[in-house]
Protein backbone atom coordinates (compact mmCIF):
# COMPACT_ATOMS: atom_id res chain seq x y z
CA UNK A 1 0.00 0.00 0.00
CA UNK A 2 1.34 3.11 -1.19
CA UNK A 3 1.69 6.62 0.86
CA UNK A 4 -0.89 9.11 -0.49
CA UNK A 5 -0.22 12.57 0.80
CA UNK A 6 -4.33 13.69 1.29
CA UNK A 7 -4.20 17.06 3.38
CA UNK A 8 -4.86 20.45 2.10
CA UNK A 9 -3.15 21.88 5.30
CA UNK A 10 0.21 20.56 3.84
CA UNK A 11 -0.69 21.51 0.07
CA UNK A 12 -1.45 24.88 1.59
CA UNK A 13 1.92 25.17 3.53
CA UNK A 14 3.98 23.76 0.59
CA UNK A 15 2.93 26.10 -1.60
CA UNK A 16 4.21 29.39 -0.02
CA UNK A 17 6.78 29.90 -1.53
CA UNK A 18 5.62 29.26 -5.04
CA UNK A 19 3.06 31.72 -4.48
CA UNK A 20 5.76 34.54 -3.28
CA UNK A 21 7.62 33.63 -6.46
CA UNK A 22 4.34 34.19 -8.96
CA UNK A 23 3.40 37.63 -6.84
CA UNK A 24 6.49 39.02 -8.78
CA UNK A 25 6.26 37.69 -11.80
CA UNK A 26 2.28 38.30 -12.27
CA UNK A 27 3.26 41.84 -11.34
CA UNK A 28 5.49 42.49 -14.46
CA UNK A 29 2.64 40.64 -16.36
CA UNK A 30 0.13 43.51 -15.25
CA UNK A 31 2.65 46.28 -16.26
CA UNK A 32 2.87 45.10 -19.10
CA UNK A 33 -0.66 44.78 -19.87
CA UNK A 34 -1.18 48.35 -19.14
CA UNK A 35 1.90 50.44 -20.16
CA UNK A 36 0.67 48.59 -23.36
CA UNK A 37 -3.03 49.97 -23.32
CA UNK A 38 -4.79 46.21 -22.55
CA UNK A 39 -7.63 46.99 -19.47
CA UNK A 40 -6.69 45.97 -16.13
CA UNK A 41 -9.59 43.70 -16.01
CA UNK A 42 -8.87 42.07 -19.00
CA UNK A 43 -4.88 41.54 -17.34
CA UNK A 44 -6.65 40.03 -13.96
CA UNK A 45 -9.10 38.17 -16.11
CA UNK A 46 -6.23 36.64 -18.03
CA UNK A 47 -4.03 35.27 -15.26
CA UNK A 48 -6.92 33.72 -12.94
CA UNK A 49 -8.27 31.98 -16.34
CA UNK A 50 -4.68 30.75 -17.70
CA UNK A 51 -1.98 30.62 -14.78
CA UNK A 52 1.24 30.61 -17.28
CA UNK A 53 3.41 33.06 -17.67
CA UNK A 54 5.27 32.13 -21.15
CA UNK A 55 1.72 31.55 -22.68
CA UNK A 56 0.13 35.11 -21.30
CA UNK A 57 2.91 37.11 -21.94
CA UNK A 58 3.16 36.12 -25.70
CA UNK A 59 -0.72 35.81 -25.88
CA UNK A 60 -0.34 39.66 -25.11
CA UNK A 61 1.67 40.48 -27.79
CA UNK A 62 -0.37 38.52 -29.72
CA UNK A 63 -3.37 40.75 -28.80
CA UNK A 64 -1.78 43.65 -29.23
CA UNK A 65 -1.45 43.13 -33.09
CA UNK A 66 -5.06 42.02 -33.09
CA UNK A 67 -3.43 38.37 -34.32
CA UNK A 68 -6.27 36.22 -36.25
CA UNK A 69 -7.75 33.89 -33.30
CA UNK A 70 -6.52 30.71 -35.02
CA UNK A 71 -2.87 31.75 -34.54
CA UNK A 72 -3.37 32.80 -30.56
CA UNK A 73 -5.25 29.13 -30.16
CA UNK A 74 -1.94 27.40 -31.78
CA UNK A 75 0.49 29.39 -30.88
CA UNK A 76 -0.84 28.77 -27.16
CA UNK A 77 -0.94 25.13 -27.79
CA UNK A 78 2.61 25.50 -28.70
CA UNK A 79 3.92 27.31 -26.00
CA UNK A 80 2.14 25.22 -23.36
CA UNK A 81 2.66 21.89 -24.83
CA UNK A 82 5.19 21.37 -21.91
CA UNK A 83 1.88 21.06 -19.68
CA UNK A 84 0.59 18.08 -21.71
CA UNK A 85 3.44 16.04 -20.75
CA UNK A 86 3.50 17.35 -17.20
CA UNK A 87 -0.07 16.80 -17.05
CA UNK A 88 0.46 13.16 -18.25
CA UNK A 89 3.31 12.24 -16.04
CA UNK A 90 1.16 13.69 -13.16
CA UNK A 91 -1.38 11.29 -13.85
CA UNK A 92 0.63 8.76 -13.01
CA UNK A 93 1.42 10.52 -9.65
CA UNK A 94 -1.80 11.20 -8.03
CA UNK A 95 -4.27 8.52 -5.89
CA UNK A 96 -5.94 6.67 -7.87
CA UNK A 97 -9.26 7.05 -5.95
CA UNK A 98 -9.42 10.41 -7.58
CA UNK A 99 -12.39 10.14 -9.92
CA UNK A 100 -12.73 12.53 -13.53
CA UNK A 101 -14.16 15.36 -12.12
CA UNK A 102 -11.21 15.33 -9.24
CA UNK A 103 -9.02 14.90 -12.48
CA UNK A 104 -10.27 17.67 -14.28
CA UNK A 105 -10.17 20.04 -11.55
CA UNK A 106 -6.19 19.68 -10.14
CA UNK A 107 -5.12 19.61 -14.15
CA UNK A 108 -6.40 23.51 -14.27
CA UNK A 109 -3.30 24.46 -11.69
CA UNK A 110 -0.39 22.76 -13.66
CA UNK A 111 2.10 24.80 -13.92
CA UNK A 112 6.21 24.21 -13.97
CA UNK A 113 6.66 25.00 -10.17
CA UNK A 114 3.38 23.06 -8.65
CA UNK A 115 4.16 19.96 -11.03
CA UNK A 116 7.54 19.54 -9.59
CA UNK A 117 6.46 19.86 -6.70
CA UNK A 118 3.43 17.98 -6.67
CA UNK A 119 5.29 14.86 -8.44
CA UNK A 120 8.52 14.62 -6.84
CA UNK A 121 7.80 15.41 -3.07
CA UNK A 122 5.20 12.30 -1.93
CA UNK A 123 4.78 9.16 -3.15
CA UNK A 124 1.45 9.56 -4.31
CA UNK A 125 -0.86 12.75 -3.66
CA UNK A 126 -4.43 13.29 -3.46
CA UNK A 127 -7.03 15.77 -4.52
CA UNK A 128 -6.79 17.41 -1.22
CA UNK A 129 -3.19 17.87 -0.95
CA UNK A 130 -3.53 19.06 -5.09
CA UNK A 131 -6.61 21.40 -4.07
CA UNK A 132 -4.04 23.13 -1.19
CA UNK A 133 -0.85 23.33 -3.56
CA UNK A 134 -2.69 25.17 -6.34
CA UNK A 135 -5.44 27.57 -4.62
CA UNK A 136 -2.27 29.83 -2.98
CA UNK A 137 -0.20 30.41 -5.66
CA UNK A 138 -3.80 31.10 -8.04
CA UNK A 139 -4.43 33.88 -5.64
CA UNK A 140 -1.18 35.18 -5.47
CA UNK A 141 -0.87 35.16 -9.46
CA UNK A 142 -4.25 37.23 -9.60
CA UNK A 143 -3.23 39.49 -7.02
CA UNK A 144 0.29 40.70 -8.42
CA UNK A 145 -1.01 41.00 -11.56
CA UNK A 146 -3.95 43.63 -10.45
CA UNK A 147 -1.24 45.25 -8.23
CA UNK A 148 1.44 45.81 -11.04
CA UNK A 149 -1.41 46.74 -13.87
CA UNK A 150 -2.54 49.54 -10.84
CA UNK A 151 1.23 50.96 -10.05
CA UNK A 152 1.86 51.42 -13.85
CA UNK A 153 -1.36 53.46 -14.01
CA UNK A 154 0.06 55.65 -11.64
CA UNK A 155 3.60 55.71 -13.79
CA UNK A 156 4.99 58.81 -16.15
CA UNK A 157 5.19 57.60 -19.49
CA UNK A 158 8.85 57.95 -19.77
CA UNK A 159 9.34 55.09 -16.99
CA UNK A 160 6.29 53.33 -18.58
CA UNK A 161 8.50 53.32 -22.01
CA UNK A 162 11.24 52.01 -20.40
CA UNK A 163 9.15 48.72 -19.68
CA UNK A 164 9.18 47.15 -22.84
CA UNK A 165 11.95 45.17 -22.91
CA UNK A 166 11.29 43.73 -19.24
CA UNK A 167 9.34 40.60 -20.83
CA UNK A 168 12.24 39.61 -22.49
CA UNK A 169 14.59 40.44 -20.38
CA UNK A 170 12.58 37.72 -17.86
CA UNK A 171 12.40 35.49 -21.43
CA UNK A 172 16.49 35.80 -21.17
CA UNK A 173 16.57 34.79 -17.80
CA UNK A 174 14.51 31.82 -18.19
CA UNK A 175 16.72 30.47 -21.07
CA UNK A 176 20.33 31.90 -20.91
CA UNK A 177 21.07 29.24 -17.78
CA UNK A 178 19.89 25.73 -19.39
CA UNK A 179 21.41 27.26 -22.38
CA UNK A 180 24.87 27.76 -20.97
CA UNK A 181 24.84 24.00 -19.29
CA UNK A 182 23.64 22.20 -22.19
CA UNK A 183 24.99 22.06 -25.40
CA UNK A 184 21.80 20.68 -27.27
CA UNK A 185 19.58 23.47 -25.85
CA UNK A 186 21.84 25.95 -26.37
CA UNK A 187 21.75 24.50 -30.49
CA UNK A 188 18.32 24.82 -30.49
CA UNK A 189 17.85 28.15 -29.00
CA UNK A 190 20.66 29.51 -31.64
CA UNK A 191 18.56 27.76 -34.76
CA UNK A 192 15.33 29.12 -33.20
CA UNK A 193 16.45 32.86 -32.83
CA UNK A 194 18.74 32.49 -36.43
CA UNK A 195 15.66 31.10 -37.96
CA UNK A 196 13.32 33.73 -36.85
CA UNK A 197 15.71 36.99 -37.43
CA UNK A 198 15.74 35.36 -41.13
CA UNK A 199 11.67 35.52 -41.36
CA UNK A 200 12.15 39.21 -40.12
CA UNK A 201 14.04 39.68 -42.91
CA UNK A 202 12.16 38.78 -45.59
CA UNK A 203 8.81 40.18 -43.79
CA UNK A 204 8.43 42.89 -45.85
CA UNK A 205 8.65 40.87 -49.02
CA UNK A 206 6.45 38.39 -48.05
CA UNK A 207 3.44 39.28 -45.83
CA UNK A 208 3.66 36.75 -42.50
CA UNK A 209 2.27 37.57 -38.91
CA UNK A 210 4.63 37.38 -35.71
CA UNK A 211 3.06 34.47 -34.27
CA UNK A 212 2.98 32.73 -37.24
CA UNK A 213 7.10 33.24 -37.16
CA UNK A 214 7.14 32.33 -33.66
CA UNK A 215 5.02 29.21 -34.66
CA UNK A 216 7.14 28.03 -37.24
CA UNK A 217 10.75 28.68 -35.69
CA UNK A 218 9.41 26.34 -32.72
CA UNK A 219 8.34 23.54 -34.62
CA UNK A 220 10.99 23.66 -36.65
CA UNK A 221 13.95 24.15 -34.25
CA UNK A 222 12.21 21.50 -32.09
CA UNK A 223 11.77 19.03 -34.59
CA UNK A 224 15.20 19.45 -35.78
CA UNK A 225 17.00 19.12 -32.24
CA UNK A 226 14.86 16.33 -31.26
CA UNK A 227 15.97 14.32 -34.62
CA UNK A 228 19.57 15.60 -34.08
CA UNK A 229 19.85 15.15 -30.50
CA UNK A 230 17.27 13.05 -28.85
CA UNK A 231 17.19 12.94 -25.35
CA UNK A 232 17.73 9.99 -22.97
CA UNK A 233 15.80 11.59 -19.83
CA UNK A 234 13.71 14.53 -19.04
CA UNK A 235 14.32 16.20 -15.60
CA UNK A 236 11.56 18.85 -14.90
CA UNK A 237 13.22 21.71 -13.06
CA UNK B 1 -13.46 45.30 -22.63
CA UNK B 2 -16.04 43.62 -25.53
CA UNK B 3 -13.22 42.97 -27.63
CA UNK B 4 -10.84 41.50 -25.50
CA UNK B 5 -13.77 38.58 -25.03
CA UNK B 6 -12.93 36.08 -28.12
CA UNK B 7 -8.80 36.60 -27.03
CA UNK B 8 -9.68 35.78 -23.39
CA UNK B 9 -11.85 32.67 -23.95
CA UNK B 10 -9.63 31.19 -26.60
CA UNK B 11 -6.39 31.62 -24.22
CA UNK B 12 -8.14 30.05 -21.23
CA UNK B 13 -9.60 27.26 -23.47
CA UNK B 14 -6.47 26.15 -25.27
CA UNK B 15 -4.70 26.76 -22.31
CA UNK B 16 -6.87 24.93 -19.78
CA UNK B 17 -7.67 21.30 -22.25
CA UNK B 18 -3.82 20.95 -22.48
CA UNK B 19 -3.42 20.54 -19.15
CA UNK B 20 -7.08 19.41 -18.44
CA UNK B 21 -6.83 16.17 -21.49
CA UNK B 22 -3.70 14.46 -20.93
CA UNK B 23 -4.76 14.17 -16.87
CA UNK B 24 -8.24 13.09 -17.31
CA UNK B 25 -8.48 10.42 -20.43
CA UNK B 26 -4.66 9.38 -20.59
CA UNK B 27 -3.23 6.50 -18.14
CA UNK B 28 0.29 5.33 -20.18
CA UNK B 29 3.25 7.49 -20.51
CA UNK B 30 4.82 8.52 -23.57
CA UNK B 31 7.50 6.24 -24.67
CA UNK B 32 8.70 8.31 -28.33
CA UNK B 33 12.07 9.56 -27.45
CA UNK B 34 11.35 11.93 -30.38
CA UNK B 35 8.39 13.59 -29.18
CA UNK B 36 9.51 13.71 -25.28
CA UNK B 37 12.62 15.48 -26.92
CA UNK B 38 10.47 17.90 -29.21
CA UNK B 39 8.74 18.45 -26.32
CA UNK B 40 11.67 19.42 -24.06
CA UNK B 41 12.91 21.45 -26.71
CA UNK B 42 9.42 23.49 -27.17
CA UNK B 43 10.22 26.36 -24.30
CA UNK B 44 13.73 27.21 -25.33
CA UNK B 45 12.43 27.52 -29.03
CA UNK B 46 9.85 29.62 -28.48
CA UNK B 47 10.86 31.77 -25.82
CA UNK B 48 14.27 32.64 -28.48
CA UNK B 49 12.24 33.51 -31.36
CA UNK B 50 9.71 35.61 -29.15
CA UNK B 51 12.73 37.72 -28.01
CA UNK B 52 14.99 37.86 -31.01
CA UNK B 53 14.66 40.17 -33.02
CA UNK B 54 11.92 41.71 -31.12
CA UNK B 55 14.31 42.77 -28.36
CA UNK B 56 16.12 45.18 -30.09
CA UNK B 57 13.09 47.30 -30.64
CA UNK B 58 11.29 46.65 -27.24
CA UNK B 59 11.92 50.58 -25.99
CA UNK B 60 10.83 52.04 -29.19
CA UNK B 61 14.33 53.34 -30.22
CA UNK B 62 17.18 51.13 -31.16
CA UNK B 63 20.37 52.32 -28.77
CA UNK B 64 18.40 52.18 -25.70
CA UNK B 65 16.87 48.90 -26.48
CA UNK B 66 20.25 47.37 -27.40
CA UNK B 67 21.89 48.87 -23.71
CA UNK B 68 18.83 46.82 -22.07
CA UNK B 69 19.61 43.87 -24.13
CA UNK B 70 23.41 43.61 -23.25
CA UNK B 71 22.66 44.21 -19.43
CA UNK B 72 19.76 41.97 -19.70
CA UNK B 73 21.92 39.00 -21.22
CA UNK B 74 24.66 39.36 -19.03
CA UNK B 75 22.93 39.36 -15.64
CA UNK B 76 20.69 35.97 -17.19
CA UNK B 77 24.50 34.87 -18.05
CA UNK B 78 25.10 35.17 -14.30
CA UNK B 79 22.17 33.62 -13.29
CA UNK B 80 20.06 36.32 -11.53
CA UNK B 81 16.04 36.04 -10.98
CA UNK B 82 13.80 37.04 -13.39
CA UNK B 83 12.66 39.91 -11.52
CA UNK B 84 16.46 40.94 -11.25
CA UNK B 85 17.16 40.62 -14.85
CA UNK B 86 13.70 42.56 -15.87
CA UNK B 87 13.84 45.29 -13.82
CA UNK B 88 17.68 45.99 -14.16
CA UNK B 89 16.80 45.64 -18.20
CA UNK B 90 14.27 48.08 -17.35
CA UNK B 91 16.78 50.51 -15.48
CA UNK B 92 19.29 50.73 -18.23
CA UNK B 93 16.76 51.75 -21.07
CA UNK B 94 15.28 54.57 -18.67
CA UNK B 95 18.82 55.89 -17.95
CA UNK B 96 19.83 54.99 -21.85
CA UNK B 97 17.04 57.56 -22.49
CA UNK B 98 17.05 60.41 -20.71
CA UNK B 99 20.96 60.53 -21.18
CA UNK B 100 20.30 60.58 -24.93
Amino acid sequence: MQFVENRFIQGLKDSVPIGLGYLSVSFTFGMMCVSSGIPIEVAVIISLTNLTSAGQFSGLILILESSPLIELAMSQLIINLRYALMSLSLSQKIDKQMNTLDRALVSFGITDEIFALASSTYERVGRNYLFGLIVFPVFCWTLGTWIGGTATALMPDTLRNALGIAIYGMFLAIIIPPAKKLKNVRKVLMFSIILSCCFELIKPVIEISSGFVIILCTILAAGVGAYLFPIKEIEHE
Amino acid sequence: MNKYIPYIITMAVVTYLIRMIPLTFFQKEIKSPFIKSFLFYVPYAVLGAMTFPAIFTSAQSLIPSIIGTVFALFLAYKEKSLLTVAIIACIAVYVTEILL
